[in-house]
């Protein structure tokens, strides 16, 4: 092999991995990346059900209910508009009404939001970052004065969520 | 006053620093040994004051010394002392802390150990790497000072984050970033090549041993970290694709890249700019991955609090030291004197196709990794990229390079022979066969890639062990000459052989687990039995108790097998009052390298719980795999041709020992 047959080799492997890891970075990017949406997304985006999408949002206070076989609904909402959420599986320890959660999942044409997966963080001052902007969208989160009180918050849950609630504040201030 | 003696500790490192990043510098451009000379003592001064400052921050948490913030914010004097002692870097400003004390000790090392390195060369290299700690130095002075001080004093400290109360918090910080900053040394002596204008293949055999020794620190950070996640979390889940997952895999692929780059540059004298490259790209990616973790552009439960500066100030750091690293590169790597080409067959060519699926597989993370940042700063759209990208892009492009593994160690340098290695592996390839045989007629066909991985796990440990059994002859010599040729090996060769085995081993642990774990969600009562495999899983009730910081709920599990009791397992749900979070204590109970895995879910007012039930086959190899790899690295760390000035007629005696070199 002369050196120049040697040089390009070299060149052409590298350009054939380096071609075939475009394809692959290109084809997954268009099939398996999931966007962030906030209840008032699903509306405004006309968001077709079966799109795999994730729902950001504060759990509404008094809407968890838990049925047979770990299937629980919950609302999700952003203080604009509100979406009615199924899951089935064991809700992540801290999950609370009233705290910011993701979720993972698909529409149905009804509007309900069947999720596949439940987020919520490992921290007691967690607010997800995409649900603090959709928040902040809303107008329902200004900075410095913290997490907002979702509409429904007046009642015995509301106590509860006064340390946390305490806390996020102080996060956003810092 | 202990923690005022920290704070002046630290400013006066800083200033040992500022003296060790111009003074050696200019030592090295007017050949003077006198300025040159101060880079070692400087190093070694520099690492005793971030010590002493260090030592400061413990005590004070030790102590329980609630003025600091920090260890208000972080501790409590109900904590045990080992998670009093941990929580020092359990935050921003310890961790940051831990990460220049580990940053002057690569450097007091350096000038320690490489007393026989070129004079320009040490002085170069010192100086280089305290401009990344005077970087680092001024960042924690200026944004996360961990001595500020809280008046009045608060009586009781806020606790530490109770997922992290955990001995995985004692190893896994520590070991990373033994990883991260390890890398630091390869791109403080490629910058120091680049600005000497001058490298050889001794470069790399100075490069290598610290090389090493940080990717081995990698290697065993990252297991550490997934095994704490997997047993913390509750989900029984082991790697989740997250940024900061990735953070760390990115500069381990890299620096595995760096490590084998640096062997052809060894010994053949090629592939030098390149290896320049990765070691500027290495230490690039672990300063990447300190932004990322560090600046609070991720939420996660790594990012212990985010000041828009602090953020800032990273980023400024990351664009100098990637940016400067990358500018010098293209200015001087041209001048470089260019290594000699070489035959695609041959173990170099392997090599380079080493290199290549491994950039590129690091280039894949990188792009899933940033990309739903740079989409949100462009378009404000928010996007996840998952688990799925990562599968289609990764996977594809590191089956290739496991494969061709086993092929590596047997090629011959320069010219090698593709038959005749295939020849050689044949046995390995028939056992790998048998393997995805007996998987397929023990599995059924319905899942058709699990065998395969279990073929091709095989195969590259039957391939790491056939490059023992060729270089000792075994099958063609008496057994006690075959044995004395075995000890008499190099411990490079061991070194690598054990370090592929250990991918092989991870391989077959990921196949096992992926593919073949049992999951139960379910409610249980008391009483109720559950079948999982084999076994059999009596739940018999909880309770509840009190632990030092926490009240606990606990299950009781009675485990059975065909009738006979194996072991009660007792998963719990801890809740801190302190911050108000409930936290998952996983049962876990090892069957050979197999796992049952029961954490617990909601209680009900009847006595029942939800809880996970898992069986996981052979998930144990994941993390010991790790752990063979990081043995390999470091039999292969003691060997002689590595130790920088080794006698030149030892190294003649293990190159006559292994003829086959």
């Amino acid at each position: 092999m002369t050196r120049k047959q040697k040089r390009l080799t070299v060149i052409g492997a590298g350009l054939a991995v380096l071609g075939i890891a475009v394809a692959l970075v290109l084809s997954a990017l268009s099939t398996s990346i999931v966007f962030f949406n906030s209840p008032s997304d699903i509306e405004a985006k006309h968001i077709a059900p079966g799109t795999r999408i994730r729902l950001g949002g504060l759990v509404t206070q008094g809407s968890l209910k838990k049925g047979d076989d770990l299937r629980v609904t919950f609302d999700l909402t952003d203080g604009n508009k509100t979406v009615p959420v199924t899951y089935q599986g064991i809700l992540p320890d801290l999950f609370r009404e009233g705290q910011g959660i993701v979720t993972e999942g698909t529409l149905d044409p009804g509007g309900t939001f069947h999720a596949e997966t439940v987020l919520a963080k490992h921290d007691e001052n967690y607010m997800p970052k995409e649900v603090a902007d959709a928040l902040k969208k809303q107008g329902r989160w200004k900075e410095g004065k913290g997490m907002p009180r979702p509409p429904a918050s007046v009642g015995p849950g509301a106590q509860l969520q006064t340390p946390a609630a305490g806390s996020a504040q102080k996060s956003a201030q810092k | 006053m202990i923690p005022e003696l920290g704070h002046y500790a630290l400013v006066l490192a800083l200033a040992l620093a500022l003296i060790q990043s111009i003074v050696p510098f200019i030592g090295a451009r007017t050949n003077d040994p006198v300025l040159m000379g101060v880079a070692a003592p400087t190093a070694v001064g520099q690492f005793a004051f971030v010590a002493m400052s260090f030592a400061c921050l413990v005590y004070s948490y030790v102590v329980s010394d609630f003025s600091l913030s920090v260890v208000y914010e972080n501790s409590n004097s109900l904590m045990p002392l080992i998670y009093r002692v941990t929580s020092v870097w359990g935050n921003h400003e310890g961790s940051m802390l831990l990460w220049v004390l580990i940053l002057a000790l690569f450097g007091a090392l350096v000038a320690f150990f490489s007393t026989n390195l070129p004079k320009t060369l040490q002085a170069n290299v010192l100086a280089v790497q305290a401009w990344v700690a005077v970087a680092f130095y001024l960042f924690i002075l200026i944004t996360s000072s961990p001595f500020t001080r809280l008046s009045p004093a608060p009586f009781e400290g806020r606790e530490l984050n109770p997922l992290l109360q955990d001995f995985g918090l004692a190893v896994h910080p520590p070991m990373l970033y033994l990883g991260y900053v390890g890398f630091s040394i390869s791109f403080s002596f490629a910058i120091a090549a680049l600005i000497d204008g001058r490298i050889d293949a001794a470069w790399a055999r100075w490069v290598r041993p610290w090389t090493l020794l940080a990717w081995m620190c990698l290697t065993l950070g990252i297991a550490m970290g997934s095994y704490w996640a997997y047993y913390e979390l509750g989900w029984g889940g082991w790697w989740f694709w997250d940024p900061v997952e990735n953070a760390s895999l990115m500069p381990w692929l890299a620096g595995t890249a760096l490590l084998h780059s640096a062997l052809v540059m060894e010994k053949r004298n090629a592939l030098k700019v390149w290896t320049i490259l990765l070691s500027i790209l290495a230490f690039s990616l672990s300063l990447l991955g300190t932004f990322l973790v560090r600046s609070g552009v991720l939420t996660s439960v790594h990012t212990f609090a985010s000041d828009p500066l602090r953020g800032i100030f990273i980023l400024v750091i990351l664009v100098i030291f990637i940016g400067g690293g990358l500018s010098i590169f293209a200015w001087r790597a041209p001048l470089l004197k260019q290594g000699g080409l070489f035959a695609p067959v041959s173990r170099e060519g392997l090599l380079v196709l080493n290199n290549l699926f491994l950039t590129t597989a690091c280039a894949t993370v990188v792009v899933g990794t940033l990309y739903p940042l740079a989409l949100e700063a462009l378009t404000g759209a928010k996007i996840s990229v998952g688990a799925p990208y990562f599968n289609l892009t990764f996977g594809p492009l590191f089956i290739p390079l496991l494969f061709a593994i086993p092929f590596g160690p047997l090629m011959a340098w320069k010219r090698g022979d593709l038959p005749g290695v295939a020849q050689r592996l044949a046995v390995a390839c028939v056992l790998g066969l048998v393997a995805v045989i007996a998987a397929f007629a023990i599995a059924g066909t319905h899942a058709v890639l699990a065998p395969l991985g279990i073929g091709l796990a095989v195969f590259v440990i039957a391939g790491a062990l056939t490059d023992i059994v060729e270089r000792s002859n075994i099958m063609r010599v008496p057994a006690r000459v075959a044995l004395r040729r075995v000890a008499g090996l190099p411990r490079s060769v061991w070194g690598s052989a054990f370090a592929h085995m250990g991918m092989g081993l991870t391989l077959l642990g990921i196949v096992c687990e992926t593919s073949w774990s049992s999951e139960k969600i379910i409610t249980v009562r008391p009483e109720q039995t559950v079948k999982l495999r084999n076994y059999d899983l009596t739940f018999g009730g909880l309770s509840q108790h009190r632990g030092p910081n926490y009240s606990a709920l606990t299950g009781v599990f009675k485990v059975t097998r065909n009738g006979d009791e194996i072991a009660t397992m007792s998963p719990s749900k801890r809740t801190f009052p302190v911050r108000q979070i409930t936290t998952n204590e996983a049962a876990l109970l090892t069957r050979g390298f197999s796992q049952i895995y029961v954490s617990l879910g909601d209680p009900n007012p009847d006595g029942s719980i939800t809880a996970r039930l898992y069986y996981k086959p052979l998930v144990l190899l994941i993390w010991l795999g790790a752990v063979v790899m990081f043995f390999g690295g470091g039999l292969s760390l003691t060997d002689r041709r590595l130790r920088v000035g080794a006698p030149k007629t030892a190294r003649a005696k293990t190159a006559a020992l292994a003829p086959a070199e």
